[in-house]
């Protein structure tokens, strides 16, 4: 309580420069830069094969310019089924992780063993769908329902549980109290408050997440044509098997341009919704 | 030991009998009430105080004194460590989900931070004011209710001067509109009584004024029981019949207003 810090009258304690560290720290600082460091190595880094590497990047280059556009209508039929996976799997994945997101909010679920115990199900379930790689999943469902898009469009469902599932129990945590509390002294009930007063307030971040969701889908998609999965993935993989880098750049462009323009038309829907008109 | 230090230095509680309507049936009775939070601060040590139907009742004291929780705990929506709170004569505690639920329905809590629903409209806001009574998805927003509960839902909001704003987004209205809206949800209860936490205290003086002139109207015109905390001593002797002063979790003055001066209830600030 009492001040000490002044006890040299004339002479004020002005705080040092660096704040003395624990020792401990300091050797925890130390040791993560040399992990960091000893990482590079792992991880192959080579500033040789880095310089090598770029001639026959020119010539992979050189061979794929320009690209063809002969099979273009095939091409955009596969970029299609793409894009069609990605919004399905995502429109799946959304609705289904919005009654598993809500168990998994803490605080929404009843205060008992039960609804604790729900809860922390419900987080694990959600964890390990976001855990698990969707490419994984791809490959499980390959297994399960056999080649083409289904089984990309259940990989993209299960992978946007995981990452919606997460996020929007976090914004619903989020959410502010008094409202709830206002309705809950009205006498609602507690799925009346969820619905009225938790998922309103939480919409925002809702909208924005599954956009986000659905931009992810989107490169994801493209990744999961390549163990059979569907979509233009395997168009890709064949080209390059085949050494045909010009159709290989060709489809390059077309998912650079996918990609881009769900990303540009992701982020002007969030603004115009977010400034949307009340209900 | 937490309760000593909080009352030495204060003589002994002057606590009148409860006010001369005290015969008359009981809207809110509360007995022995005590709460402490999780940092062991005990923020109510023993409040009893009582409401007589039609009253209206002007609770007070410093930060901290225990006028928030107390009102909380008057509506279960805190749970109290021990005491009682008894509202039109059913007892909180051993109350069951639904009976509860029917209990708070009858009770417009009007907070501080006007705590409506952001991003729908005040006029949705208003309809979730009927959600104690009917329960579900048409009551979740005014688009999906019956046309009876949008009528009576638009005349709660005229009923505050604000029929103009229904289809405003609620974070979109002034301070002021904003805590009309939620008397209006209130009203839309059809409450016996309206409990209010410190209803005007973030609104400027002109916006609190008109506020608290609504409840004089609607506890003096249409016979609904008025509880409301405020920090300004005159809108407690202004507005009530009786004032209950808290200090230190524990009930100090319960007093006809008539009887009283704003010294009297300044000394709770000192």
């Amino acid at each position: 309580m009492v001040e000490t810090s002044q006890t040299r009258p004339g002479r004020r304690s002005i705080p040092t420069r660096l704040e003395r560290q624990n020792p401990l720290t300091f050797v925890a600082y130390v040791a993560l830069l040399a992990f960091v460091l000893w990482s590079f190595q792992g991880a192959g880094w080579s500033f040789s094969a880095l310089v090598s590497g770029g001639p026959s990047m020119v010539d992979f280059l050189s061979r794929a310019w320009p690209p063809t556009t002969e099979r273009l209508p095939q091409l955009s039929t596969a970029l299609l089924e793409t894009f069609q996976m990605a919004l399905a799997g995502t429109v799946i994945g959304v609705i289904l992780s919005i009654p598993l997101a809500m168990m998994a909010t803490k605080g929404l679920t009843r205060p008992t063993v039960l609804g604790r115990a729900v809860g922390a199900c419900a987080r694990l379930l959600i964890a390990f769908f976001r855990t698990v790689p969707d490419l994984v999943w791809a490959l499980v469902f390959v297994i399960s329902v056999g080649l083409g898009p289904f089984a990309g469009t259940l990989a993209i469902a299960v992978d946007t549980i995981g990452f919606c599932g997460r996020f929007f129990a976090e914004s619903m945590e989020d959410v502010e109290k008094g409202p709830g509390e206002a309705l809950t002294a009205a006498g609602a009930s507690r799925l009346d408050t969820i619905f009225c007063a938790i998922i309103p307030a939480a919409m925002p971040s809702f909208i924005t997440t599954s956009l986000f969701a659905l931009e992810k889908a989107t490169r994801s998609s493209v990744v999961l044509g390549l163990v059979g999965a569907g979509g233009i993935g395997i168009e890709l993989k064949v080209a390059m098997d085949f050494f045909d880098y010009q159709l290989a750049m060709t489809i390059i462009l077309m998912i650079f341009a996918l990609v881009l323009v769900v990303e540009r038309l992701g982020s002007i829907a969030r603004r115009n919704i977010l400034e949307g008109n009340s209900q | 030991m937490q309760t000593a230090a909080l009352t030495t230095g204060v003589q002994a509680p002057v606590v009148h009998p409860p006010s001369p309507a005290s015969p008359a049936k009981l809207d809110l009775a509360i007995r022995g009430l005590c709460k402490s939070f999780e940092t062991n601060r005990a923020v109510l040590t023993d409040v009893s105080f009582s409401i007589a139907n039609k009253e209206a009742v002007a609770l007070i004291g410093s930060n901290g004194a225990g006028k928030s929780t107390a009102l909380r705990c008057a509506m279960r929506l805190v749970e109290p460590d021990s005491g009682e709170a008894v509202l039109f004569g059913t007892e909180l505690r051993s109350a069951k989900a639904r009976q509860l639920r029917k209990i708070r329905s009858d009770v417009g809590f009007v907070f501080q931070k006007h705590n409506l629903v952001p991003r729908v409209s005040a006029l949705t806001n208003v309809v979730h004011g009927n959600l104690g009574r009917a329960s579900g998805i048409r009551g979740w927003s005014q688009a999906f209710s019956g046309r009876h509960i949008r009528e009576r839902a638009y005349a709660c909001l005229e009923r505050v001067g604000l029929s103009r704003q229904a289809m405003k987004r609620a974070d979109q209205l002034s301070g002021g509109q904003s805590q009309r809206v939620a008397i209006a949800r209130a009203l839309m209860q059809q409450p016996k009584m309206i409990v209010a936490d410190e209803p005007v205290a973030s609104l400027d003086p002109v916006a609190g004024q008109e506020v608290m002139d609504l409840f004089h109207h609607l506890a003096k015109e249409e016979g609904i029981t008025l509880l409301f905390t405020t920090h300004n001593v005159a809108h407690a002797l202004a507005y009530s019949d009786r004032v209950v002063a808290l200090r230190g979790g524990k009930v100090e003055l319960d007093q006809t207003s008539a009887l009283l001066s704003s010294s009297d209830l300044n000394e709770f600030y000192g």
